[in-house]
């Protein structure tokens, strides 16, 4: 017999870093679904990239750092990045695109700053900006919605798009197939003078909030959404802060000026919007930690997003806002550190010495 | 004209500005020489002299004034000069082996009573009056007022102090550190069956 | 009878496992052989002994005494003999042994000489007090706090709370007791009642225990219709089921809505808190003066082929109950000692029952398989959720890991009331609370360290001071010494002008100066006094001498003033008869000082040879171990032939000159 000495407590609810990932991919299928359906087979290859990528690069830098790799991977945490850039990026990007950013998102964002745990900022939004920055046209260039999961685009077509050498080659192929998404063309337009009636005109704005498809998208996301706070996965402070921030400065334009402002509910289901935030701004190794903490830190990046949005050069703003954002946890964590038990008012600010 | 005007502008700014930092440097002046103090609130007050220097104090002072390396203190170890470097805004150095080695384990001089001829020699040594006896009679140790400094121990003529690790009690033992990532924190007892070996 | 119940912060649902234990009634154990009874089993000071090893012992006698006001007395469980008072492994999750007083049973159960009281309501508060005190009663839910501190709180006291809730899974005992005892429970309340004066009495219950609720409703019915004058009756609350609605400030968050400050005790809002066992064991004391010498145990774990609740004497080795309980204990993974939550693990099953112990878990890894390694905090923030102390775990967990003391209190980590709730939650398998158990021990390390150096800093800074001063004195010393010598030399010199001056000089005056040099140093140090004495006779000799002969030339001359000096002879030898008799007297002075010194002299001589013969004794035996230190260092480091025969003679000479000092003592290297 051998007694074993370890500290309470002695029982603990089943629960792992790698069934939290796995809810959180479940989470997303709505939301995959969605997108193969309007945008055609390209998300499927995009995810399938990526992930493989994702999981070379984890276990590449793993191995680097002499860590054990098998342990590390089986969090899913490198799959969780990998998916969730996968889902930001247009569907017939070219495949060193989603390579590219996945790599950047594993070593840069993620491993140089410690692995999971310790990265300060969204490592699926730094891959997501720094694809954005550097190759804005690929990164722009998505596939009007259409619909019964691609069928007119098809897969070899599809394959083609995303694996030929250079974009270029394939010119007229390519532009017969791509589009501006809606809210870049509801940009253009505006900047054009236009007012926001041609969200009735144009086939782009087809769907039955904001654009053809997009509405569809987002609401698979919120549905996966719903199903994260419902498992406790996340709070509902983000999300609501965010969408609360978005939806009220863009409620306050549109009523003010509603020609020059597309209306809340195009905002929020216009974009990234429901991925944002529901699956990107949650992320909590980067946000904040206190309740209060996280509704503050929601509730900014929407502000940020509309006015990214709205006045910045960015159609969608997602990941600009997530990182500037992530800037400011610890700030915020500082300032909204809740009251503990048995104490008048909760601390501020960081420690002093000898306090 | 203007030129003049700019002039004077600028010269009534500088008027200005000057006689507000001259009245805060004089009405916030820092009194003292703090900087001494804090460096010897970081010090361990061991008083052990190993830096070279007769006493704590006296370190904190040169490492003030005459820029003395940060790393001389055996007994702080790497925990006092990752203070100091952060205190004094200098890099984090190795301790210089030179001075001593960082102990691990605090430990407090001990006199085996029965061997001591009350000479007196560690009594004088003792920079903090930890120890006491008087001629020709046996010495003690206050254990709780000892810093551990070593220094009674080369005085005596015949070797009857020893420096002893303090022993853990249950009132001041503390939990370890859990191994951290990776690792699980369990410690296995082997445990043998009184009742079934006999 | 429903009250307003208030909730506080988090809170976890662990599965409850408390049904295995419940079915069988309280029962009671054999007589063990051997009590094991440790000195500290309560917060604060161990006791003092009162017994020695063979002493014969009665049931209930008072073996330890309580030492300081936060203290508790011992008390015999069963009537033996004491065979030991040493070293025992204890209930300490350290595993460092602790005093414990050893006692054979003699089987006879025999109880010593004990005063019940048939009327409290007769005594007054104090002396209840006090009674509480004498029977060694401290908090049995698992702290130990010294009861009769919370009751003898100075301050005024509103509420009186009675904490039944037994939050911790698979614990019963206090069930079990409000089932079984509801009666003398209320009877406890009471008591505590007629002390504090209260203004209300809630007892909070979980609502997983509805026998215990309805037992005590009716016993609480019962004896307010008994006594109809009571002060206040009892209010029975079923709060809800939630981990860890038992600890004390959550219970009193739940019952009145308030938070105890931080730092501060629950006295500070007028409520005083007591667990079942504490006021069934206070009521015992009181109404059948019985100290406290058992306790309900709740014996349970997947190993335990009879789980139940136990009347078990405290310090029965828990390898006696589980004997008793059928365990097969060769398969135990974790032997716990206390609740799953907060109880920790044992190493030996030879540890008592202490007046703390309200559980043993007997356990294998498939009830309590062990953790898994710890991953990366991710910051989901689940710890936070759960946390019943409002902190945020996993800020505390980064601070407490990197050692970052003043960030984690302020944080507030000395609010962490380390119940687990967060470890339980944490996804990554963080063992959270004994990081937080870690920071907590370096705060306090930290807190030592920092009063320890503060106190050498200043002791440091009086030695310097007083260094200084010695070392001014002495200065100083000098400098008057210097003065006095110049003074006198002034003085000689006056008094040979004067000599000159008188011509005719006069023995007496020459005499007289010696007696007064002789008596001057009187009033410095003995050994200073002594030579300026001795100096001062020899220079008083030499004058007197001198003076004879000046007077036999004054007299040969025939000097004119002759008359005018014999007056003053007339005059000096008054003075000097006068002078001689200070002399006559003074002369004892010195000579009793004389001898006293040369009486010290033929003492100590002896002694002085004795101790330096010690010390060269001593001297030698460390130069014959620092030969032979070298030598074994040579012989190790294969030194050449030569230098290991230098060092070996070096070694033997040393060796017969410690035989020579010390012929009596064997040399240390013959004893190695």
């Amino acid at each position: 017999m051998a007694f074993i000495s370890v500290t309470s407590p002695h029982s603990h609810r089943a629960n792992s870093t790698a069934g939290v990932m796995q809810q959180l991919l479940l989470a997303t299928l709505p939301g995959v679904l969605a997108l193969f359906w309007f945008f055609g087979w390209g998300i499927l290859v995009q995810i399938t990239l990526s992930v493989i990528t994702a999981v070379l690069c984890e276990a590449g830098i793993l191995y680097l750092r002499k860590k054990p790799i098998a342990f590390y991977l089986k969090d899913y945490s490198a799959v969780v990045t990998a998916v969730l850039l996968a889902l930001a990026i247009p569907p017939i990007a070219p495949w060193w695109i989603v390579v590219i950013g996945t790599s950047f998102a594993m070593v840069f964002a993620k491993h140089l700053y410690g692995g999971l745990g310790s990265n300060p900022f969204n490592p699926a939004m730094v891959g997501y900006a720094f694809l954005l920055i550097s190759f804005p046209l690929q990164m722009t260039t998505w596939l009007p919605s259409e619909g019964n999961f691609g069928a007119s685009t098809g897969v070899e077509n599809t394959l083609q798009l995303i694996f030929s050498s250079s974009p270029a080659d394939d010119a007229s192929n390519y532009d017969a197939f791509s589009g501006a998404t809606p809210l870049d063309e509801l940009k253009t337009q505006l900047d054009l003078d236009q007012s926001t009636d041609i969200l009735q005109q144009q086939d782009v704005f087809k769907g039955f909030i904001a654009g053809a498809g997009w509405d569809w998208v987002n609401v698979a996301f919120l549905i996966g959404g719903c199903f994260l706070i419902w498992r406790k996965i996340i709070s509902w402070h983000i999300p609501v802060g965010f969408l609360a921030g978005l939806g009220i400065l863009a409620a306050a334009f549109s009523l003010y000026q509603p020609a020059q402002y597309a209306s809340p509910l195009f905002h929020w289901f216009g974009g990234g919007c429901m991925l944002g935030a529901f699956f990107i701004a949650t992320d909590p190794v980067s946000a904040a930690t206190s309740d209060k903490g996280r509704f503050i830190y929601g509730f900014l990046i929407g502000l940020l997003i509309y006015i990214i949005r709205t006045f910045g050069g960015y159609p969608d703003a997602v990941a600009f806002a997530v990182l500037l954002l992530n800037l400011a946890a610890p700030t915020i964590d500082y300032y909204t550190q809740p009251r503990s038990y048995g104490h008048d008012k909760p601390n501020r600010g960081t420690a002093k010495k000898d306090s | 004209m203007e030129i003049f005007i700019a002039i004077a502008a600028v010269l009534g700014m500088a008027t200005i500005f000057g006689a507000v930092l001259g009245f805060i440097a004089i009405k916030f002046r820092v009194e003292g020489n703090p900087i001494v103090d804090q460096i010897d609130s970081i010090l361990p007050q061991t008083q052990c002299g190993q830096c070279g220097y007769p006493g704590c104090r006296p370190y904190a002072e040169a490492m003030a004034n005459n820029d003395e390396a940060i790393n001389h203190c055996p007994p702080g170890g790497e925990a006092t000069i990752q203070e100091l470097a952060e205190l004094l805004g200098v890099e984090v150095i190795p301790l210089d082996q030179e001075h001593g080695e960082e102990q691990e384990l605090p430990s407090v001089a001990y006199i085996r009573e029965d061997e001591c001829i009350g000479c007196t020699k560690c009594i004088q040594a003792c920079p903090v009056d930890a120890i006491l006896g008087a001629a020709k009679l046996m010495h003690t140790v206050i254990v709780d007022e000892c810093t551990g400094c070593d220094l009674c121990v080369e005085p005596c003529p015949v070797d009857c102090i020893d420096m002893l690790p303090v022993a853990i009690e249950q009132n001041t033992w503390t939990w370890d550190k859990p191994a951290g990532v990776g690792e699980s924190s369990v410690e296995r007892i082997p445990v043998t069956n009184i009742q079934e070996a006999s | 009878m429903s009250r307003n119940t208030w909730k506080f912060h988090g809170g976890i649902h662990p599965p409850q496992n408390k049904q295995q234990s419940v079915s069988a009634s309280i029962r009671q154990l054999p007589l063990p052989d051997k009590l094991i009874l440790p000195l500290q089993q309560h917060i604060g000071a161990p006791g003092k002994v009162l017994v020695s090893v063979g002493d014969r012992v009665l049931k209930g006698q008072l073996l330890a005494q309580a030492k300081g006001f936060v203290s508790a007395n011992l008390h015999a469980p069963s009537s033996g003999t004491v065979i030991d008072i040493s070293d025992q492994p204890v209930q300490h999750p350290s595993g460092l042994p602790g005093k414990c007083i050893v006692i054979e049973t003699d089987g006879k159960e025999q109880w010593c000489e004990i005063h019940p009281i048939d009327d409290y309501r007769q005594m007054d508060a104090t002396q209840l007090l006090a009674t509480i005190n004498n029977a060694g009663i401290v908090g049995m839910g698992g702290a130990g706090f010294p009861s009769h501190v919370k009751i003898g709180t100075q301050q005024t006291i509103s509420t009186l709370i009675l904490n039944a809730v037994e939050c911790e899974p698979y614990i019963t005992s206090d069930d079990l007791l409000m089932r079984e005892r509801a009666a003398e429970i209320i009877e406890g309340l009471q008591i505590l009642a007629f002390i504090l004066n209260p203004k209300e009495i809630l007892v909070g219950i979980e609502d997983n225990k509805p026998e215990a609720i309805a037992a005590m409703r009716r016993a609480a019915q019962e004896s307010t219709e008994a006594n109809p004058g009571a002060p206040c009756a009892v209010t029975i609350v079923s709060v809800p089921t939630i981990y860890p609605s038992g600890g004390e400030k959550q219970i009193i968050q739940i019952l009145t809505g308030k938070e105890v400050p931080s730092g501060g005790l629950p006295s500070d809002l007028g409520i005083v808190c007591h667990n079942t066992g504490t006021v069934h064991a206070i009521r015992n004391a009181v109404i059948e003066g019985k100290p406290l010498i058992s306790r309900i145990t709740t014996m349970t774990g997947n190993l335990v082929t009879d789980p139940g609740n136990i009347e078990v004497l405290l310090g029965t080795p828990v390898s006696h109950l589980l004997q008793h309980t059928r365990t097969s204990a060769n398969q135990i993974h974790r032997l716990i000692m206390g609740g799953p939550m907060m109880g920790f693990s044992m190493r030996s099953t030879e540890i008592p029952i202490v007046k703390t112990s309200n559980c043993i878990i007997a356990a294998d890894d498939q009830e309590f398989p062990d953790a898994p390694p710890e991953q990366p905090c991710i910051r989901c923030g689940a710890c936070a959720e759960v946390c019943p102390a409002k902190l945020l775990p996993q800020q505390l967990f980064f601070y407490s890991k990197s050692k970052e003391i003043d960030k984690a209190k302020h944080y507030n980590l000395m609010d962490c009331i380390e119940c687990g709730a967060c470890s339980f939650v944490c996804p990554s398998q963080i063992p959270l609370v004994q990081y937080f158990r870690f920071g907590k021990g370096e705060v306090r390390k930290s807190k030592i360290e920092t009063d320890k150096s503060d106190r050498a800093r200043m002791r440091f800074e009086a030695h310097q001071e007083r260094l200084e001063k010695e070392a001014a004195a002495k200065e100083e010393k000098r400098q008057q010494r210097a003065a006095a010598n110049a003074l006198k030399k002034e003085k000689q010199a006056k008094a040979k002008l004067e000599k000159e001056a008188a011509e005719a000089a006069n023995p007496s005056t020459a005499a007289s100066t010696a007696q007064e040099s002789s008596n001057e140093p009187s009033n410095n140090d003995a050994d200073e006094a002594l030579e300026t004495l001795k100096s001062n006779a020899t220079k008083a000799s030499k004058r007197y001498q001198q003076a004879k002969k000046a007077l036999q030339m004054a007299e040969k001359n025939g000097a004119d003033n002759i008359d005018k000096l014999r007056e003053k002879i007339l005059q000096l030898e008054t003075k000097a008869s006068d002078a001689k008799k200070a002399l006559k007297e003074a002369l004892p002075s010195p000579a009793k000082k004389i001898p006293a010194k040369s009486d010290a002299t033929p003492n100590n001589t002896p002694k002085e040879t004795d101790t330096s013969a010690v010390i060269a004794a001593a001297t030698a035996r460390v130069k014959v171990k620092k030969a032979q230190n070298a030598l074994m260092a040579a012989e190790a480091s294969d030194a050449s032939q030569e230098v290991l025969e230098h060092l070996s003679t070096n070694l033997n000479t040393a060796r017969t000159e410690l035989e020579q000092h010390a012929p009596s003592e064997p040399t240390t290297g013959e004893a190695q």
